[in-house]
């Protein structure tokens, strides 16, 4: 059993829109949800390392990710923060097997960083096998997101962020990813913080609730029913 | 063809090829440093980069002439290591590259905005360090603009002419180009070979654009 505390505390003023969070998150997969325009997706992206934070600290365990008051702010490429945006952003000029192991070559060393998990292994749990070899640009939705779910996994996170990872899926292939979400969570034990819109899938994969409204937490809390 | 418009054209394809790499980095990491990057003094470098497009390109040699004469600040110091600039071929090749330089900025450029940003940014959270996105993602994504803006850079080298004449003048055998060949011929009534010489520069231009709209235009 593997549980994520997470320190999430992070202002951030961009325009008129002003995120303030405050929240320590102790869970294996946290449901981000709230209205649009709450500020989920820029809360993502100030842990991943894509905006900063006005003020604030964001750890994963006793990993600083930021501190404004350390004078600490890693880039994205040293936070160890696999970020799964909306979109997913396969590379397109990549076929399926350049995107899954670019995250694993690490440039330093050039060879596979020591922690991640076999190619073999993720390709057999996202069952991704017959894509191999193709190109990302005639993938399904939800062959897209576990290609995507594959390449943020083998860059060996110590915490996985989805944006709506079943937003662009329809409702049966849903049921589907949900349970590849589960096997990252439970046989990876790589915590997982994701956007939902879906009240059904957060209590099919979530522990903990994170809800935001205009800004600000509205809940954090476990869920009273552990799938 | 005889052996001086030989050579003649053989010098320019040359001199715009040496210009063409000269300006193709640092017009490269500039392009994609406006594409991605708001800092002070964005407008005025993106002002000064286009400067050479607008200004007559005899202005903008009378500059090059203060700047690189041997008296000039950047003459007089490669002077003391015995490096002669005017009047020999490395001012053929600079005053291309200057001409040159706002094509390549402004091409690879726009093909640098056309790259959607979130590719750069989750190859970061993939643990690439930013030369490396650069690298393996941004120029790919943007390769076929930045060749685009590479052959523009190099056909306007091909042509250049004010700037040319007046920091590397017009010495047979040593600096004369296409583009200075064709204007001393028909100053001294051969017409022939400034006709011939044209229809070389007509030619050389034609495969170029034709190369660079071969690459601009195909698909994806």
């Amino acid at each position: 059993m593997v549980e994520a505390l997470l320190t999430l505390d992070v202002q951030l003023t961009q325009g008129s829109f002003t995120l303030d969070v405050s929240a320590r998150v102790e869970a294996r997969a946290t449901a981000l949800v709230g209205p649009s325009g709450a500020g989920k997706t820029t809360l993502l992206e100030a842990i991943a390392g894509l905006r900063r934070p006005g003020r604030g600290e964001l750890r994963v365990g006793d990993h600083v990710l930021f501190s404004s008051r350390d004078g600490i702010d890693l880039p994205p490429h040293a936070r160890h923060v696999g970020y799964v945006p909306q979109d997913v952003a396969l590379f397109p000029h990549m076929n399926v097997r350049r995107n899954l192991v670019y995250g694993a070559l690490r440039m330093r060393s050039g060879q596979a960083a020591p922690s991640s998990p076999p190619l073999d292994r993720i390709v057999a749990m996202l069952e991704i096998e017959p894509l191999i070899d193709r190109g990302v640009t005639d993938l399904s939705g939800g062959e897209r997101q576990r290609v995507a779910l594959a390449r943020a996994l083998l860059s060996a996170p110590d915490l996985l962020l989805l944006d709506e990872p079943l937003a662009a899926v329809d409702v049966p292939l849903r049921r589907r990813i949900v349970p590849y979400l589960r096997r990252v969570r439970d046989e990876l034990g790589v915590p997982l913080v994701y956007v939902s819109h879906d009240l059904e899938e957060v209590a099919m994969l979530a522990d903990w609730v994170l809800e935001l409204e205009r800004g600000g937490v509205v809940r954090s809390a476990a869920t009273t029913r552990q799938p | 063809m005889n052996a001086e418009l030989l050579q003649i054209s053989l010098f320019t394809v040359a001199t715009a090829l040496a210009a063409t790499a000269l300006m193709l980095p640092p017009g490269v990491a500039l392009a994609w440093t406006l594409a991605r990057h708001r800092f002070p003094g964005r407008a005025l470098v993106e002002t000064i980069i286009s400067l050479p497009l607008v200004v007559p390109p005899v202005a903008t040699g009378l500059l090059l002439l203060y700047l690189l004469g041997r008296r000039g600040p950047i003459g007089a110091a490669l002077a003391s290591t015995g490096v002669d600039v005017i009047f020999t071929w490395r001012a053929v090749v600079i005053a291309m590259a200057i001409m040159g330089f706002p094509l390549v900025v402004r091409t690879a450029r726009a093909a640098f905005e056309q790259v959607d940003a979130r590719f750069e940014q989750v190859a970061a959270t993939l643990g690439a360090r930013p030369m490396r996105v650069f690298f393996s993602i941004s120029l790919p994504l943007a390769i076929r603009g930045v060749i685009a803006g590479a052959v523009l850079g190099f056909a306007r080298a091909l042509g250049e002419f004010g700037a040319t004449i007046m920091i590397a003048g017009n010495i047979p055998g040593r600096t004369r180009t296409l583009a200075t060949a064709i204007y001393s011929y028909t100053e001294t009534g051969r017409d022939a070979q400034a006709a011939a010489l044209a229809a070389v520069s007509i030619g050389l231009a034609f495969l170029a654009v034709a190369v660079s709209n071969r690459l601009a235009g195909a698909a994806r």
